[in-house]
């Protein structure tokens, strides 16, 4: 299963990196992919998640192809 | 409704009279234009800020902004609307974000430029982060809630 996962702002900071290309065998959800591909760190309580640009709960099912982002609160306008 | 992303400075005032003079099916139709600019402060937290860097998630911006649009043009008759949010490198002064919106009566234009605003600072995936006259970096970490009453 091919899935882009992406991270922005001071969550791509600490983390040093702006994605990852996790190899699944599963459905995982977002919660689960955040524990694939950040062992280093847990996951943020104030983290959001969006699937495909759209806001998604950590427990979401993520599909083949999908963009999953994780950014901090966010602090436009 | 036109929505823009823009890297260098811009002229708020330029764009919406440009705008306005561009849509041919507004003329005669707005009675109303409601404007709200946001612009960058010297000062945030009770600290000398000189500078602020802004990142955004491309692609899922525009998306949330042309839901928000959607969802202001269902609640309110809105003829037009233009959103446009800077990006990079800004300095005190100079404007973050500007909304415009065009209807035929007042009420309307005033209540949906403010839920415009208000969604999009919930919901439209911008960073800040500034740089203080200390030299130290740090990132906003939240944006305040428009409707608290001011004291």
């Amino acid at each position: 299963m091919s899935i882009k996962v992406r991270y922005f702002a001071s969550l791509k900071e600490s983390l040093g990196r702006s994605e990852d290309s996790p190899a699944c065998t599963k459905r995982v959800t977002v919660r689960e992919l955040w524990l694939l591909c950040v062992p280093e760190m847990p996951l943020p309580d104030n983290v959001l998640a969006a699937i495909n640009m759209e806001y998604a709960a950590l427990d979401s099912i993520v599909g083949d192809g999908d963009e999953v982002a994780f950014f901090p609160p966010i602090t436009g306008g | 409704m036109t929505i823009k992303i823009y890297a260098e400075l811009f002229d708020p005032w330029h764009e919406i009279q440009a705008y306005q003079n561009s849509v041919k099916h507004m003329a005669g139709q707005f009675g109303a234009t409601n404007i709200f600019i946001g612009t960058m402060r010297d000062f945030n937290e009770g600290d000398n800020v000189k500078g602020m860097s802004l990142e955004h998630y491309p692609g899922m911006t525009e998306k949330q902004l042309k839901k928000i649009i959607a969802e202001a043009g269902q609640q309110w008759p809105v003829i037009d609307t233009l959103v446009i949010h800077r990006v990079g490198d800004i300095l005190p002064n100079e404007p973050i974000v500007l909304v415009a919106v065009w209807t035929s009566h007042r009420g309307d234009a005033f209540d949906a430029c403010r839920y415009i605003m208000e969604a999009l600072k919930s919901r439209a995936p911008f960073w800040k982060k500034e740089l203080l006259q200390s030299e130290q970096e740090r990132w906003v970490l939240k944006n305040t809630d428009g409707y608290k009453i001011a004291r």
